[in-house]
């Protein structure tokens, strides 16, 4: 099917309009729904089927508040972001998120009841058909997250909680919770593949893990003397773990010595939890740009298709408008770069390139230049995330348009020091730095499982590897009773910098 | 296909549990944060719900992260006079160019403001005056509410159904809606008869008006005679249980002994005997008397506020609110309740006086008199006197204070009498 079979002339005999009013109803946005598939079929998305909740404003505010789970366990930190949330709109502070979209089998997103017509449409358009196909194709999530299995884990994971909280208190849960959830962001081998998720799987498997986990680890921390002395010391000479470990949370799971059965099976579960939502967190520039520019040319195609009134597209400009508005460094409102902005305009300039390429796009991107552009952008979305993508297709017509221009902030120097700007000397350093800027790596301080002293004290020593002498931030004391707490032995953690020097940061005795 | 789900109506409060759970952590904080906006009420305004704020610093949750420090790159938009190579100062605050360490949600602030329902507020308020489940249950309670009429409604159950209302409204319709045909009837009857005058009753014309005529009868004919909408049910709305009303005197000592905290006490106390009165009263006034040696009556941020120096003659409140009493509240018309707060100091020669006063005075005329001491020496002279007194009446109730927990047993007869009322 080609984009230009809904062209044809005969099309704009008949009444297109698809409503005039800012109302919705049900059939409307069936009408719509099945208008906005049709066009985006024709462009080559590929989605999840789709799931289209209406929900009320309340609703919403829950959806908010449990980050994007629509089932969740329960704990008291998603009860204050939903109090903050709720407040917050209550005082007209702020408008709720236009959309909610669960990375899942079929594809669930939440539609508003108090939206307008318009709003829906473009909520379905950028959710429904955006989101959905970059869930459904890029790289980072077909790896990690499991469309299928996901509703099913989080449904077993919040009644495995709610049982141990029964078995155990609340407030025991909500310790060994409070302390995972401090390790979020240390719970994915990001060189590994995981395995798939499922709740017939997990079940099943539980109880058998359980008693194997326990054995394993009783193995570890066996005492029985050995007898032969020439092992021991070679024993002892052997470091555990062998190689450092990044994934803190899998390696207390396996590892530590005092946890019951039913608490590893909890780190476990933030561990998985965490690792669906670790794509998220490395595509936030491709995954809004891509659904943001999918919003923008469907709900076009539509209205070219003379489907929707001037009115309805003038409503949908101004949200458009605002959700792509780049507040210059200088302005009051500036927080960094708006995801929303920087992706959309991306992806706008890939296709500008295969479509109209200048002299200087033809230089710098001879492999895309003039290529079809629903091809290049399928490409680009499937096969990069945030670093890579900028580091790919940021373009020096981009950079002049943005205004980019590169900081560099040396706690040696008295004075900031700008480095590149949008000039053709700095074209590759802005884009550099840019990319390095979305890397995790080098935004979360490496924190590594280092050494355990088996025979000794069990103790825990965690090793930060500095990159650019950024040293770690306050909450590194309190981040080690939280490992303590998992642990059940002193932890300690040391900081090594480029020179191999290692300073001693903080220890926290159990 | 997508499917469309409608889920308005499945499961609101999902997140009840979590905000639960949420106050139930940051309990001692909240009750701080409850006790201070406590302090900035008025005595009649203790029933809202109330924003609170409480430290952020205390909820943040703990992750890996980067401190201040080292060298760092950030690209920034909207470039206006740099050059490469340029070196400019730090903007204020620190943060290279800012953008770095803003926290993903928004936590960059020091308080963290939200909502307490007045459901809530209330337990917090209660959890420190120690009050007996039951109490706190009645004080809770929604005045009782009596179904009155009010008027007629065009959507209603069927068992409100008013017949002679709907019936009126059918006739009224019928009317209108017959209007039109029954004069269009007239005219055409009017020119047949005319035509009928002239001997032209078989001719065509006739025929036509004949016909017209039928059409316009069975119209008429066709207009229902009740209709939905003529429908009207009888309305009812919910009315407040009138009650009588009172009136409460807070008599409070403002000499230099009453420091703030014994303030913030006496207002506690005072507030606890309003909130009584307004599940039995629909209609309170408050009546403000401080006094050292003279008496005065103030508006409540006086009475709170002011201090004095200066002896102490307790006798001159008395005397001030009995005349008011006489003047403005005749008992036959008011419930007269009075609440007294002093560090128990007074001349000497004064306590007799009072004794009498209250005895022979007021007692007869009001319905409760609670006294409390806040202070921690031996009684003095004050409280003998009003020992005496309440050996002689059941309406007087008094109470040495040091904490809050102490409040309670003041009003202890008073909530007594009303729950076995």
């Amino acid at each position: 099917m080609s984009e230009t079979d809904s062209d044809k002339p005969g099309d704009r005999d008949q009444p297109l309009l698809l409503s005039e009013s800012s109302e919705w109803t049900f059939e409307l946005l069936e009408r719509y729904d099945s208008e906005i598939a049709r066009i985006a079929a024709g462009y080559g998305l590929d989605t999840y089927p789709n799931q289209i909740e209406v929900i009320s404003s309340e609703q919403m505010i829950d959806a908010y508040s449990s980050v994007g789970m629509p089932v969740g366990y329960h704990h008291w930190s998603f009860g204050k972001q939903f109090v903050a949330t709720q407040k917050g709109y209550r005082r007209g502070q702020m408008g709720l998120a236009y959309e909610i979209v669960i990375n899942s089998s079929p594809c669930i997103a939440y539609l508003m009841e108090e939206n307008t017509m318009t709003m829906q449409a473009l909520v379905i358009a950028h959710a429904s058909y955006g989101h959905n196909s970059f869930f459904k194709g890029n790289y980072l999530f077909r790896t990690w997250t499991d469309a299928e299995g996901i509703l099913d884990y989080l449904v077993f994971a919040r009644n495995f909680i709610a049982e141990c909280e029964e078995r155990h208190g609340e407030e025991a849960v909500e310790e060994i919770l409070d302390s995972c959830h401090a390790l979020m962001n240390h719970g994915v081998d990001r060189y590994k593949r995981p395995t798939r998720l499922s709740m017939s799987k997990e079940k099943a498997r539980q109880r058998e893990r359980e008693d194997y986990l326990q054995s394993q680890v009783n193995d570890l921390w066996r005492t029985v003397p050995v007898r032969d002395t020439g092992e021991k010391a070679k024993k002892r000479a052997r470091r555990f773990p062998p190689e450092p470990q990044e994934n803190l949370l899998y390696f207390i799971e396996k590892n530590a010595p005092r946890l019951e059965p039913w608490q590893r099976e909890i780190v476990r579960i933030v561990r998985k939890i965490a690792q669906y939502f670790y794509p998220q967190r490395q595509t936030q520039v491709m995954n809004e740009g891509w659904a943001t520019f999918w919003h923008y040319t469907l709900l076009n195609h539509l209205f070219e298709e003379g489907k929707v009134t001037e009115g309805f597209m003038l409503e949908f400009l101004q949200s458009h408008t605002n959700v792509v508005y780049q507040p210059p460094y200088h302005s009051r409102g500036y927080s960094g770069i708006n995801p929303y902005a920087l992706g959309f305009a991306m992806y706008r300039d890939i296709r500008r390139i295969c479509e109209s390429p200048t002299e200087e796009d033809r230089r710098w991107f001879p492999e895309i230049a003039g290529s079809d552009w629903r091809k290049t952008l399928d490409f680009a979305m499937r096969n990069f995330k945030d670093e890579s993508f900028i580091a790919q297709y940021l373009s020096p017509s981009l950079i002049r348009e943005m205004k980019l221009f590169a900081v560099v902030d040396d706690d040696r120097e008295d004075k900031l020091e700008i480095t590149a700007i949008h000039d053709d000397a700095g074209y590759r350093g802005v884009r550099q730095t840019l990319a390095d800027q979305y890397n995790l790596g080098n935004r979360e301080p490496n924190v590594q499982i280092w050494d355990v002293d088996v025979y000794g004290d069990r103790s825990l020593t965690l090793r930060h590897f500095m990159h650019d002498r950024r040293p770690l931030g306050d909450t590194t004391l309190e981040m080690l009773r939280h490992i303590g707490r998992l642990w059940g032995y002193t932890v300690r953690i040391e900081s090594v910098d480029e020179g191999g020097e290692i300073v001693s940061v903080g220890e926290c005795a159990v | 296909m997508s499917s469309l789900v409608d889920r308005r109506l499945s499961g609101k409060n999902r997140s009840a549990v979590n905000r639960q759970r949420f106050l139930r952590r940051f309990k001692g904080q909240i009750r701080k944060a409850v006790s201070k906006a406590i302090a900035g009420r008025k005595v009649a305004d203790l029933e809202r719900g109330e924003s609170v704020s409480i430290p952020s610093k205390d909820m943040k949750e703990p992750f890996f992260h980067h401190g201040p420090g080292g060298r760092r790159s950030i690209v920034n938009p909207g470039n206006r006079e740099f050059v490469s190579g340029d070196r400019v100062d730090r903007p204020p605050g620190g943060q290279g160019g800012g953008g770095g360490q803003a926290s993903p949600d928004g936590e960059g602030m020091d308080e963290f403001t939200f909502e307490l329902s007045r459901e809530e507020f209330m337990d917090y308020f209660f959890e420190d005056l120690a009050l007996p489940d039951l109490v706190k249950k009645q004080l809770l309670a929604i005045p009782e509410v009596k179904k009155v009429r009010s008027g007629f409604v065009s959507q209603g159950n069927p068992s409100n159904l008013h017949v002679v209302r709907s019936m009126k409204q059918a006739i009224g319709r019928r009317l209108a809606m017959g209007a039109g045909p029954r004069e269009a009837l007239r005219e055409a009857e009017a020119a047949l008869a005319e035509l009928e005058d002239r001997g032209e009753g078989a001719g065509s014309e006739a025929d036509d008006l004949r016909e017209q005529i039928a059409a316009l009868k069975a119209r008429i004919a066709a207009v229902p005679f009740i209709d939905t909408w003529d429908l009207r049910y009888a309305n009812r709305s919910d009315q407040p249980q009138p009650t009588s009303r009172a009136v409460m005197f807070c008599l409070m000592d403002v000499s230099g002994s009453m420091d703030e905290s014994r303030k913030d006490i006496a207002k506690r106390f005072f507030m606890l005997l309003y909130l009584f009165l307004t599940r039995s009263y629909e209609h309170i006034d408050l009546v403000f008397i401080r006094h050292h040696t003279v008496a005065k009556e103030v508006d409540e941020e006086d009475f709170f506020s002011s201090r004095e120096t200066g002896g102490t003659v307790v006798s001159s409140a008395l005397d001030l609110m009995n005349e008011i009493i006489r003047e403005r509240y005749p008992s036959q018309g008011w419930n007269i309740y009075a609440a007294q707060a002093s560090d128990g100091d007074n001349w000497d020669d004064d306590s007799p006086y009072c004794r009498e006063l209250l005895v022979n005075q007021i007692l007869p005329l009001v319905q409760y008199y609670a006294y409390v001491e806040i202070a921690a020496r031996d009684p003095q002279s004050l409280w003998h006197a009003y020992e005496q007194v309440s050996a002689a009446s059941r309406r007087f109730a008094m109470q040495r204070i040091l904490t809050l927990e102490d409040i309670y047993p003041v009003f202890r007869e008073l909530f007594k009498r009303k729950a076995t009322a």
